[in-house]
């Protein structure tokens, strides 16, 4: 599967829907490095999906100018736009009568791929997405679960190669374990190929867990731009301090790792005895395993135990990363 | 003695013909009333209001204006058959799932692939059916037509009911009841297999 993803530049966008009083996009103005992966967070009503939809074309903005790998989207026509953006949306919207590989293949048979590289092609996206081509290829959508056919969703969009992602509250109509694996799913993906990805959610948990970057949005208008650590240490606004509940640490341990905050072990097999967190793991592993009454944790890389966390330690961290 | 086989198909052309003039009109008002609400308004106002006055009425309607025969008899039939094709295209586009037309537009097809695509296929059993309840009420109803003089297998329940000769009428009224039966069955299973195309086994 070819990897990388595409720059995108939004340069002072204004929409305005008609018969509205106000403007749903308000001067938004956005640089995206290709094959970041990055969300659009906000409240319902501040202009996320009609923001996502001026990226391919689905909504024409009044002014300001779209910039996809460097090219102006204007000259472009719309269909030929979106064929090359993926879209996933809440409702998923599969072809109820068409089989899961039809539906997968649907972009790929729009620009006219052979039948051999199509079959091919769907049973690696099926394969991607973690469905069993044998099982899946031929079930009709619904004879498949929420998440099931959502991860169908992503692969259809994916199906023709895409450098650009778009995705609309993906996970928003799937129970909350269901949801948490797909965000991890998304995540392996995104480091797969590389492909940049706009994600849509209201969801502050979700957004904080998968983002490389969030774009926090009000009114629309872009509040914040940063790195989750960012917005959360440094909220630009009291408004975005509420909306990401700042003030809870928990909240920024969960985004710091257990590797990157440890001490060297003061002397080998000191660790005899104390609880492990993996160096993967978050701080806030770290901090409840110190709750349930150990001194120090021993965190692991592999098989070894490569080091140690006390409270002092994660106490630490969370300072150095505020 | 009346020919049989001669009235069969008077029966059946006027009824054909009444039918393909109500699929001309009723499945462009269909498309139209799925996409506009207000000539939907206007146009169930219009079915409902129609629905009220009898077939034989609209026939004797049809007398000062259109005089008697085929012709009449045509105009009468085809009215009764654009409501059910209308309103059963209108029904079948307005049920195509929004987000799957979202998608479909999202993914990059143009307008014309929407339509061919994702929107007809799906409602088209449902048109389908429309079709089905057009075409066995305009069988029947065709019977209707020998009173003013637009021939058919209504004539041997006229000239039955005139002579008093009971079987006369009973094999007018058997022959249109096989004829509407038939034409049911076949539409129905017909539709059943394409329903199945679209949908998949039940
Ligand atoms: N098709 C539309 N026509 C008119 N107004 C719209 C349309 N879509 C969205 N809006 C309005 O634009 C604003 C932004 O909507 P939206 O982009 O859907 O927000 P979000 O995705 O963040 O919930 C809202 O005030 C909404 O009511
Ligand atoms: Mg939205």
């Amino acid at each position: 599967m070819i990897a990388g993803g595409v720059p995108v530049r939004l340069e002072e966008i204004h929409v305005r829907y008609p018969g509205a009083d106000r403007a749903a996009i308000d001067g938004v103005s956005l640089s995206i490095e290709g094959g970041a992966l990055v969300v659009l967070l906000g409240p319902s009503g501040c202009g996320k999906s009609t923001l996502l939809r001026t990226i391919n074309g689905l909504v024409a903005p009044q002014s300001g100018r779209i910039l996809i790998d460097g090219r102006e989207i204007t000259g472009v026509a719309p269909e030929q736009l979106r064929r090359g953006i993926g879209y996933v949306i809440q409702a998923v919207g599969l072809f109820p009568h068409m089989s899961v590989a039809q539906n997968i293949a649907v972009v790929p048979e729009l620009i006219g791929w052979d039948a051999a590289k199509i079959r091919t092609r769907t049973d690696a996206l099926l394969e991607l997405v973690r469905l069993d081509p044998t099982r899946y290829r031929d079930r009709l959508p619904r004879q498949l679960s929420g998440g099931e056919q959502q991860r169908v969703g992503v692969a259809r969009a994916l199906a023709a190669e895409p450098r650009l992602l778009l995705m609309d509250e993906p996970f928003g109509a799937v129970d909350a374990i269901v949801r948490l694996a797909l965000q991890d799913e998304l995540r392996r993906i995104h480091e797969a190929l590389g492909t940049t990805m706009l994600f849509v959610t209201h969801d502050v948990d979700e957004a904080l867990r998968i983002a490389d970057q969030i774009v926090v949005m009000r009114a629309g208008q872009v509040v914040q731009y940063g790195s989750p650590l960012h917005v959360l240490a440094r909220p630009a606004t009291p408004y975005v301090a509420e909306l990401l509940d700042a003030a809870d640490s928990v909240r920024r341990l969960q985004l710091l790792r257990s590797g990157d905050a440890m001490r060297p072990l003061p002397s080998a097999g000191a660790a005899a005895g104390w609880p492990h967190v993996d160096a993967a793991h978050t701080l806030r592993e770290a901090l409840s395993r110190l709750l349930d009454g150990a001194d120090c944790v021993a965190v692991d890389r592999g098989d070894t135990v490569a080091g140690v966390l006390t409270f002092d330690d994660v106490r630490r961290a969370l300072a150095a990363a505020a | 003695m009346l020919d049989l086989a001669l009235h069969v198909r008077d029966h059946l052309l006027l009824a054909g013909a009444a039918l393909a003039l109500a699929l001309l009109a009723g499945l462009p008002a269909g498309v139209w009333a799925a996409r506009s609400d207000r000539f939907r308004q206007l146009a169930l106002g219009t079915i409902n209001v129609g629905r009220v006055i009898p077939s034989l009425a609209v026939l004797a309607l049809m007398l000062p204006l259109l005089g008697i025969g085929f012709w009449p008899a045509l105009v009468a039939l085809t009215l009764l058959a654009v409501p059910p094709i209308a309103i059963n295209t209108d029904i079948g586009l307005r049920g195509v799932p929004a987000a799957m037309v979202e998608a479909a537009r999202g993914l990059g097809m143009t307008q014309g692939q929407v339509r061919a695509r994702a929107e007809w296929p799906l409602a088209l059993p449902v048109v389908f059916a429309g079709v089905r309840t057009a075409t066995v009420e305009v069988i029947a109803s065709a019977t209707l037509a020998a009173f003013i003089g637009g021939g058919g297998l209504g004539e041997y329940i006229l000239n039955g009911l005139a002579e008093a000769d009971t079987q006369q009428l009973l094999e007018g009224a058997v022959s249109v009841s096989i004829l509407a039966l038939g034409a049911e069955a076949l539409l129905g299973a017909l539709e059943r297999r394409l329903s199945t195309s679209v949908w998949g086994p039940a």
